[in-house]
């Protein structure tokens, strides 16, 4: 009697693991599911010019993301752009020129601490701290003020990447082949010279792949970017102007939307930064087993 | 005479300094950022941190004095609540992952598991705002913990799968040999010898959800009163902060930095016992 | 043959497409130490994982034919209550590392959810560590984790654990390569005592162990069984050139 409980009990167990983890592929089916059948009504009302229509304006009936999407890219990409010198600098410095030690071991618990600040504290900070300074170039440009815009929240969302990126980067190039580089070394090469022609050359793919990952976080990055973007929904002029991007527009307006194709809207850029952050999270994973492999 | 190649070395070494320094600048510009920032909390916020902050909920606007009670017990409740849901259905994750190591099935989770991790968080807040809280009729602690729960599972799996699979494979062999179950196996030895780094997964799993917002604008949403049911809105420290942050009033400005640093200080608390405890936990085989 | 506690029919086990065991019949004697022989990659491991069903975790691994425990078919079985009643102790000394002493040895009972009395209890720890010959050395630690002892120390502690279910069989999957010549001459004297009590079947590289400790030897080769006979006469008088050569040690 015992004995059949303990066979049961053992199925049971077996056959909830199976089903939890094939829950997950599940769960991922089911959000894409959910996020388009909540789309269904935008996409219907507001078809393909959805993507390209230039004004949001709700009380209107118009829905447009263009402004979003060139909100979001431009303040991606920025961040990106700002940060790589520093991520790759710290993920050489960590991955290659020490690679242990007490006092790289320190620097890199210091970089981790980075990601350890939540997003809003990140806002919340840049608001008091970054667009001050902002704000002080943007008058000795002679342009508005307001210190908050899409270089604002680059630069804060620039700091938010940088751990990530070194982490995925020293990875990547702590994986370069010892014989590789010393190879380079006997030839008489500098370090400067393994780094830029061997390193760096021998890991170009995961690199990307690394700086691809901090894109693909960059995009849908929301409470920080909400925070100092600006949010207007007005096409940015410069990279000064305060924008708004698909994911700060979802925070700041999902629980105060009327009507079905209001919310059915937001949820629809829901679905495009997940199906963006989906594919790109994949083709970077992707890229890294192969150059990790 | 000097040989051909040798005549370039001096112009070389210094590009070579020139580069190193780069490095080394770039580097240190990061650390100095880091503790720019610790720095300003600390100074912001310690001057914020007093009893009322932990012991009284919001005031009025004008009348001081306010604190941020509410949001503590209600960031515990979302956040504990989530680690209930999360942690047992990502160690079942984690342990079929490991044993199903190298199998296409085992791959494609695998694969589902890193995509999950990538989602933005506010996207989770949509979907579960339309799966709990509009079919039940309105915003509740347990769905943000739900939402929550989401987001912290990817860590635990990994973490489970990634010790699991340093276990030496005789070890189970040696279980079932004396006649157990899979199931007492993995219960009675597996999880056991592999505690340390599954207790680390949780508790990274923690730190990833504990300052999150996003996902908890249409879920916990919000409640300025202290509330003790998960069937119900209730506010969460960064909440707080995110409704404080822009607000023109001092006072407001003061509680948000005073959240911040106390939220700061708990996940930096819970990055330091992994990082103190990681080697301590492993079990010597 | 009389007495007979294990026998395979036409015993045959592949890993994919690769037959490592080409139909196998043997008998294998109740209360007696069997030695399986042979160079590497001949199959002897894999035939004794099958007897309690070990390699059912590879998954491509598939037995056919059969193989019988008093004359009770192994694979009808259910592999728990099999494998209670077959203990087996590994190449590696691996005691459970989140347990003590005393609780590795009673480990087969904590596993399978059986409780016992504290007097109980202590009886079997003492009886089985009694032996291994590791009650002296050890009674004063019981509390200790079972991984603070030395690697020899650990492999009687392995040994223990599994004569403490009583076993009708022990596997011993060349218990003692991971050991240095002492504890592996003193593993030896305790397989010898234990003889009288267990049918033993232990898979050895080492040839002057299987000539010490075993009644009966047999000699695989590539999936086969060649010899199998009396040890004395395997030894002495071989049947098979191949067994004499290897024994001679013209191959390895």
């Amino acid at each position: 009697m015992k004995n059949r409980w303990r066979i049961l009990e053992n199925k049971i167990f077996v056959r909830w693991l199976t089903i939890v983890s094939l829950g997950t592929m599940v769960l991922l089916l089911l959000f894409f599911i959910t996020l388009f059948v909540s789309s269904w009504p935008a996409i219907k009302a507001n078809g393909l010019g959805f993507l390209w229509g230039k004004t949001w304006d709700p009380v209107n009936n118009h829905y447009g993301m263009y402004p979003f999407l060139v909100g979001t890219l431009i303040t991606s990409f920025l961040s990106l752009i700002i940060s790589a010198p520093f991520s790759i600098a710290a993920a050489l410095f960590l991955g290659e020129y020490y690679p242990k030690g007490v006092i790289p071991g320190i620097f890199r618990n210091v970089i981790d601490l980075l990601a350890a600040i939540p997003s809003v504290v990140y806002g919340f900070w840049g608001l008091y701290t970054v667009a001050p300074i902002v704000s002080k170039i943007e008058l000795a440009f002679h342009l508005p003020a307001p210190g908050v815009g899409i270089f604002t929240a680059s630069l804060v969302l620039s700091i938010m990447l940088v751990p990530y990126s070194v982490s995925l980067i020293r990875q990547v190039i702590s994986m370069t082949p010892v014989n590789l580089k010393e190879a380079a070394y006997a030839l008489g090469s500098t370090r400067t010279e393994v780094i830029t022609k061997v390193i760096i050359p021998s890991n170009i793919s995961g690199i990307s792949a690394g700086f691809l990952l901090s894109l693909g976080r960059a995009l849908g990055e929301t409470m920080a970017v909400t925070i100092l973007i600006g949010n207007s929904p007005a096409l940015p002029h410069n990279i000064f102007s305060p924008s708004y991007t698909m994911a700060s527009v979802i925070a700041n307006e999902f629980t105060e939307a009327v009507g079905e194709v209001y919310t059915s809207s937001l949820i629809e850029i829901g679905l495009l930064l997940f199906v963006v952050t989906t594919i790109i999270n994949l083709i970077g994973r992707l890229i890294i087993k192969r150059a990790i492999a | 005479m000097t040989p051909f190649d040798i005549r370039g070395t001096k112009r070389r070494q210094i590009k070579d300094r020139i580069f190193s320094g780069f490095v080394w600048a770039l580097t240190f510009s990061c650390l100095i950022v880091v503790f720019i920032i610790l720095f300003y909390l600390f100074e912001k916020g310690i001057g914020s941190i007093n009893w009322a902050l932990f012991t009284k909920g919001p005031k009025p606007v004008g009348e001081f004095g306010g604190g941020i009670a509410n949001a503590i017990v209600g960031s515990l409740i979302v956040v504990v609540v989530a680690a209930i849901i999360a942690i047992p259905l990502g160690i079942s994750v984690g342990i079929y992952q490991a044993d199903n190591r190298g199998k296409r099935i085992a791959e494609r989770i695998a694969v589902a598991v890193d995509v999950l991790q990538g989602i933005p968080s506010i996207v989770i807040g949509i979907v579960i705002y339309v799966w709990i809280v509009k079919p039940f009729g309105g915003f509740s602690a347990i769905s943000g913990s739900i939402a929550l729960a989401i987001m912290m599972l990817p860590p635990v799996i990994k973490s489970t799968e990634e010790t699991l699979l340093l276990i030496p494979h005789t070890l189970k062999e040696a279980a079932l040999g004396l006649g157990a179950s899979y199931y007492h196996t993995v219960r009675k030895i597996l999880i056991p010898t592999g505690m340390g780094g599954i207790l680390g997964g949780c508790i990274i799993g923690v730190a990833r959800i504990a300052g999150e917002v996003a996902p908890l604008l249409f879920t916990a949403f919000g409640n300025p009163a202290m509330v003790f049911s998960i069937f119900k809105p209730v506010d969460t420290i960064p909440k707080v902060i995110f409704a404080y942050a822009s607000s023109p009033y001092e006072d407001w400005q003061r509680i948000a930095w005073g959240g911040s640093l106390i939220l700061v200080v708990f996940i930096i608390i819970l990055n330091t016992i992994i990082k103190l405890f990681e080697n301590k936990w492993k079990v010597q085989f | 043959m009389e007495g007979t506690i294990l026998r395979t029919e036409n015993l045959q086990i592949s890993f994919g497409d690769n037959k490592v065991v080409k139909g196998i019949n043997m008998e294998i004697a109740e209360k007696k130490v069997t030695a399986f022989m042979g160079p590497s990659g001949c199959g002897k491991t894999t035939i004794l994982r099958a007897i309690n069903r070990l390699h059912e975790l590879t998954p491509e691994a598939k037995v056919e034919g059969k193989i019988f425990m008093h004359n009770e078919d192994v694979y009808e079985m259910e592999a728990m209550t099999l494998r209670r009643r077959v203990g087996m102790v590994f190449q590696r000394p691996n005691p459970f590392p989140t347990m003590s002493i005393a609780e590795n040895v009673i480990s087969g009972f904590i596993l399978n959810g059986i409780k016992l009395k504290t007097q109980e209890k202590n009886e079997i720890i003492e009886d089985a560590l009694k032996k291994v010959a590791l009650w002296d050395e050890v009674k004063d630690y019981l509390k200790k984790k079972g991984t603070s002892l030395s690697g020899g120390q650990q492999q009687r502690l392995c040994l223990a654990r599994a004569v403490a279910m009583k076993p009708e069989v022990i596997l011993l999957d060349e218990p003692t390569s991971a050991l240095d010549p002492l504890s592996t001459a003193k593993i030896e004297d305790l397989l010898y005592e234990l003889k009288g009590n267990y049918t033993l079947v232990i898979v050895t590289h080492n040839m002057q162990q299987a000539a010490r400790i075993s009644d009966m030897t047999a000699f695989f080769y590539l999936g086969d069984l060649l010899e199998y006979d009396d040890t004395k006469k395997v030894f002495t008088n071989p049947k098979n050139e191949k067994t004499q050569n290897y024994i001679t040690g013209r191959f390895g």
